[in-house]
């Protein structure tokens, strides 16, 4: 038991310099809504660890002490109920499950990811889109829109809408927040805000076929300036998103590398969510998916 | 436990009027009624009925996910029609005045199946059988219909719940008539055997609640969805 | 909209959509695999024909309706189902390591049948006939019986989920499995996203399966409520039977649900119905709330029974009763009724909005109280109890321990702003493998070395037991721990590669640890042929080999076919302790009882055909070969009415025979008895 015990305290131990030092981990978040998000997992966690570790170690003391080997240990074949263990056994779990209750319904209500970020700032609008297997990302206000690449201004929060093109994905920026499904016919919201500059791993969270693992993408948070340099560069090169596009983008594809659209149509996504095109195709779509990065070469 | 099947009908009524197997109370086989289900296994009636009990508690269950399931698509009709467009009142009526006199022959079949009366036992369940295929013909003359309008169930959503949970009663009542024509034919070659009186115990049981079930389907699916 | 029936070319097909490119010539590792197996099998036929074992294991083993005999072939299924899925996630775990940066050997279309067979085999056809084997062997011995309330019905449950199993593992070979996931969620499980067999196969293997274990659900719950030895009240009841009471009444409520749910997507596939298709209305959301619906339900049916071995297991090896026995009642029933109140845990991130999350958060958290009860009550049964340390007390306190810390981790992805971060990633996946391992995984082997002996008359080897319970539990902690860091690090689950530097070293130490889980399975195997060799060795002479206090050892080991001579009436809790301190103390047996004739329910062929006919009907769906559909199922219903025909059911043991078991018996008992002193212990 006790080489139990040893063993656990170190990987304790280890996992606690680990996640401290790693910069990717959840509780490095880089905005406010992960941010927030962690802080309920560590206050949960902490919680929990108050009634856990005690309980552990008991476990295991117990475990220890009334071996039978150990003679010194008292042989006590009645000992079958106690009513003030009974109440103490119901109660601390309630009690701890009533405080932990607070802290989720405080917690899904503040953090749900229709609820906007509290600023004075405009946030910045983006549609998502989910196709197979990549992403597409309007900026309605801009008028430009980017596939499988992200750029944001930090310091600002985003609004998300969301929706599919196909199948459920979920997108999510591990270092910035929370995710949300995306469905077919329905607009999800999420808002997200990066504090510092720099670059963020983005995935979907849902399996959705054979080209999810490809399926990521980077949040590239920059300066605001730098960020009206990206945007009108991108209006000026690159082919126009319009419906056919759109289509085209529809089949399926896999590990598709960033590029940008100069313009997309208006109302797409509205038209999109309201179902006013088919949905993705699948694999009944004709043998060779035809190329969706246009020929000319945006990057 | 003595598999002998200690259900002597007359005998044990005069202690245990609702054939719990909970009267009579000698050693193993018949219980003791002591309310705490301390009385030894349960005689095999008690025992296969309960049983069966809890299968109909299962189809139950079952009919609930598809009732679900229609109130949710209710009305993801896809630009089709919606209920109250499609439905005949006065068919759904024929078909539950069909089923409802057929809950009563075969209780009247078991009626006569008390009294090992051999004639209108077949009588009773050949009644409630063709009244059975009467509504599963006019359930299926109305899918038909409604399929040759281009109404079917790949139409819409609410069309394929629609088709689904009607389909799925339908599907009870043929299986409920084919376990009706074997019935009949294994009173007649084997007699009011023990065993025999078993089956038609949770045959009738399942008869009824099919009916049962009826009536909450036709309450969802054609009252309320006619009210839209 | 294609048209919703086959197409032109397979009406011309006799076969359907089977063709000779149904076998995987150009994949060489499901070709190599599949051969293996298949020679394997065919060995195995051929070793059992030869040596001229075939009426035996048909007369005693096939065709039986002996609770303990299916029990064992419950149990058989499960470990080798327990096999294959750990073969699926070495390749899963292998292919991780591989692929950062690279692709890995799998190809994207075949790792992702082997984590979707992996999910399903291990919850469908290693867990579940884990804990069913296991009940079905205990319970009526337990309750003091002869045998469940429908003893044939219980030989069809069986085979029935054999079937589900050779259907899902016949794919490996012919056609596909599924690309979903071990639960195909819409729209990526209709045919427009994936059109072969795969889904089906899944699709087919549960229905049938499904029926067996509704059958089951209520074969049990009849049993432990209306067939129980006189004087067994409900709080005399062992544990272990309340928790499969428990998890039984959640089979018979929770199991139709699965079986609409995949029936509407069979008619969406099939027929071309709109239940989650993105076209015509379809809803996607309905297939993911009524599925889980069912799955959470479905967790609690795995591991309430859990729970009742350890209690079992913990109480004897304390040389205790088991503390607080009513609370642990209550907790048990309160578990079971919560189960059905949480199921909207598994997609807050679905977008129900706050108010819903912060209600099924909550009532997840709450039902944490009830296992905590448990946990309390084991750890009290265990003070001032005098623990000795055998196999199966090993895997209870390595339960305890791990499955708290799963349980922990359950609670904190209850809490819907954290799951926001943790849905989906390695971090859930090591929770549920943390409570599933731990808890449903380590009561499986604690149960089959403590009832090994009853079973088949000798012991599991210690020594051998020991080594797989330590690599087990270590092995678990180096596989698990690092996914749970991969998680709070962003990994999601189910990446055939992956880019990210921060991901690796976890994944290769999660790498590491299957090779010790590895080391640990090979020591199971090795335990059980060294045990089968020296068996005259670990022989159980009295039936009681661990100093037992519920009726299941009052029975020799194995029991004769009736298992009671005379149905025992019961004046207690721990009826047999009883037993045993009466005759201890006095130093004599009870008097011998008056011997009668016992009807016993004949053996029948019923469930064995039924379930060949089931796997052809089911192999005819999936492959579109429609008269082959309408022969299997009337020939189905032809076996069920030629089944319903007999005459006879039962055969008499006379009263003689029954005399003669029960008195070798007794003589094993009485010579136990003066062997050894009202106060000490069995040798």
């Amino acid at each position: 038991m006790n080489a139990r015990n040893r063993f656990a305290g170190v990987v304790v131990l280890v996992v606690a310099c680990t996640l401290a030092g790693c910069s990717e981990s959840i509780f490095h978040a880089q905005g406010p809504i992960g941010a927030a998000n962690s802080q309920i997992l560590l206050n949960a966690l902490g919680i929990m660890l108050v009634i856990v570790v005690p309980t552990i170690i008991g476990v295991l003391v117990f475990a220890w002490w009334f071996r039978s080997s150990n003679t010194r240990a008292r042989y006590q074949p009645g000992f079958v109920y106690s009513g003030r263990i009974e109440l103490i056994v119901w109660a601390i779990p309630l009690l701890v499950i009533l405080f932990l209750g607070g802290v989720i319904w405080i917690g899904a209500h503040a953090l749900d990811p229709f609820r906007p970020i509290e600023t004075r700032d405009e946030p910045v609008e983006v549609q998502v889109v989910s196709l197979d297997w990549k992403w597409l990302f309007i900026y309605p206000e801009l008028g430009i829109a980017s596939v499988n690449d992200l750029v944001l201004p930090a310091k600002v929060p985003v609004h998300f809408s969301l929706t599919s093109a196909s199948v459920m994905n979920m997108f999510f920026v591990p270092q910035l927040g929370s995710m949300i499904a995306t469905m077919y016919g329905m607009n999800t919201q999420l808002w997200l805000q990066a504090d510092q500059t720099g670059e963020f791993y983005g995935q979907s969270s849902q399996f959705s076929g054979d080209g999810f693992s490809g399926m990521n993408f980077v949040l590239h948070a920059v300066p605001q300036d730098k960020f009206e340099q990206w945007v009108s560069t991108t209006q000026q090169t690159g082919p126009a998103l319009d419906a056919e596009g759109y289509r085209a983008l529809l089949q399926p594809s896999q590990n598709v590398s960033p590029f940008t659209y100069r313009t997309v149509a208006p109302h797409l996504f509205d038209d999109i969510v309201t179902q006013k095109f088919p949905p993705g195709p699948g694999p009944q779509a004709s043998g060779d998916a035809p190329a969706i990065r246009p020929a000319a070469g945006a990057q | 436990m003595s598999a002998a099947d200690a259900l002597g009908h007359g005998h044990a009524r005069d202690v245990d009027p609702y054939l719990l197997g909970r009267g009579g109370g000698h050693g193993s086989g018949q219980a003791v009624a002591t309310g705490r289900g301390a009385g030894g296994p349960a005689s095999k009636t008690v025992v296969v009925a309960y049983g069966f009990w809890l299968f109909l508690l299962s189809d139950i269950v079952l009919f609930s996910c598809l009732f679900a399931a229609h109130a949710v698509l209710q009305t993801a009709t896809a630009d089709g029609p919606a209920g109250h467009e499609l439905f005949k009142p006065a068919n759904i009526a024929i078909e539950t005045a069909c089923l409802l006199v057929s809950s009563f022959t075969c209780g009247m079949s078991a009626v006569a199946c008390g009294v090992r009366n051999l004639v209108w036992t077949q009588v009773a369940l050949l009644v409630t059988g063709l009244l059975g295929v009467a509504f599963l013909a006019l359930e299926a003359n109305d899918f038909a219909e409604l399929v040759a309008q281009g109404f079917g169930p790949q139409r819409s959503a609410f069309l394929s719940s629609f088709f689904a949970v009607v389909g799925c009663h339908g599907l009870h009542v043929s299986a409920g008539l084919l376990w009706l024509g074997t019935m009949m034919a294994q009173i007649v070659v084997k007699g009011f055997r023990a065993d025999i009186l078993r089956r038609m115990l949770c045959f009738n049981l399942f008869w009824h609640v099919l009916d049962i079930i009826w009536v909450a389907l036709f309450t969802i699916v054609y009252l309320i969805g006619e009210g839209r | 909209m294609p048209p919703p029936f086959a197409q032109q070319q397979e009406r011309n097909n006799v076969f359907g959509k089977l063709t000779w490119d149904a076998v995987p010539w150009s994949q060489p590792i499901p070709l190599v695999a599949g051969g293996i197996v298949i020679a394997a099998v065919l060995a195995v036929v051929l070793w059992v024909i030869v040596r001229g074992y075939l009426p035996y294991l048909w007369n005693e083993w096939i065709t039986s309706v002996d609770h303990k005999r299916i029990g064992v072939m419950y149990l058989l299924l499960a470990l080798l189902m327990l096999l294959r899925g750990f073969i699926d996630a070495l390749m899963m775990r292998s292919q991780q390591a591989l692929a950062y940066h690279a692709a890995g050997y799998l190809p994207p279309e075949h790792f992702d049948q082997i984590f979707s067979a992996h999910g399903t085999i291990m919850i469908f056809f290693a867990a579940m006939p884990l804990v069913i084997g296991l009940m079905n062997l205990v319970v009526p011995l337990q309750l003091g019986v002869r045998d469940v309330a429908f003893p044939t019905l219980n030989s069809t449950s069986f085979w029935l989920t054999a079937t589900g199993a050779l259907l899902v593992n016949l794919s490996l070979v012919i056609g596909e499995f599924a690309r979903t996931g071990w639960l195909p969620y819409p729209p990526l499980s209709e045919t427009t996203y994936l059109p072969g067999v795969g889904v089906d196969y899944y699709l087919w293997a549960l229905q049938i399966s499904g029926v067996g274990t509704l059958m089951t659900g209520i074969n049990f719950v009849t049993t432990i409520l209306k067939i129980r030895a006189p004087g067994m009240t409900y709080m005399r009841m062992p544990m272990f039977c309340w928790t499969a009471l428990a998890a039984n009444l959640l089979i018979i409520a929770a199991f139709p649900v699965l079986t609409a749910t995949l029936a509407m997507l069979i008619l969406d596939r099939y027929l071309g119905f709109h239940f989650f298709t993105n076209e015509a209305g379809g809803n996607m959301m309905m297939f993911i709330n009524l599925i889980w619906a069912w799955g959470h339900p479905e967790v609690y049916i795995l591991v309430l029974p859990a729970f009742g071995i350890f209690s079992e297991v913990i109480s004897t090896f304390s040389g205790k009763p088991l503390f607080g026995y009513r609370s642990m009642v209550a907790a048990t029933l309160f578990i079971c009724l919560v189960s059905f109140t949480v199921w909207l845990h598994h997609f807050f991130t679905m977008g129900a909005g706050g108010d819903v999350n912060a209600v099924f958060g909550i009532a997840t958290s709450i039902i944490a109280v009830g296992t905590g009860v448990k946990v309390y009550n084991w750890m009290f049964t265990m003070y001032g109890g005098r623990i000795r340390y055998a196999t199966p007390m090993l895997w209870s306190v390595g339960f305890i321990v791990t499955f708290i810390i799963g349980g922990m981790t359950g609670v904190l992805l209850a809490v819907p702003p954290a799951d926001f971060q943790l849905h989906n990633s390695l971090f859930l996946v090591a929770h549920f493998h943390n409570v599933i391992i731990g808890g449903v995984l380590f009561a499986g082997f604690a149960g089959i070395t403590y009832w090994f002996p009853k079973a088949f008359g000798f012991r599991l080897h210690e020594g051998w037991g020991k080594v797989a319970f330590w690599c087990a539990l270590i092995g678990f902690y180096v596989t698990f721990v690092p996914l749970y860091i991969a998680g709070l690090l962003g990994m999601t689950r189910r990446l055939q590669h992956y880019e990210v530097a921060a991901w690796r070293p976890w994944v290769l130490i999660a790498g590491i640890g299957i090779i010790i889980l590895l080391v640990g399975a090979i020591a199971q195997i090795i335990q059980l042929v060294v045990s089968i060799r020296q068996r005259d060795a670990l022989r159980d002479e009295t039936g009681d080999p661990w100093d037992g206090r519920s009726l299941e050892w009052a029975t020799a080991s194995p029991p004769p076919a009736f298992n009671f001579a005379v149905l025992p009436n019961v004046g207690g809790e721990e009826p047999y302790w009883q037993i045993k301190q009466r005759a201890i103390e006095s130093q004599q047996m009870a008097p011998e009882p008056a011997y009668k004739a016992i009807e016993v329910p004949r053996n029948s062929p019923t469930g064995f055909i039924t379930a060949f006919f089931a796997t052809i009907t089911g192999f005819a769906l999936i492959w579109h070969i429609w008269w082959l559909v309408a022969v299997g199922i009337a020939a189905a219903y032809a076996v069920f009415v030629w089944f319903a025909w007999r005459d006879v059911a039962e055969y008499e043991i006379p009263a003689e025979e029954v005399a003669r078991i029960d008195r070798a018996r007794r003589a094993a008992r009485q010579q136990w008895l003066a062997a050894n002193a009202p106060a000490g212990g069995p040798a």
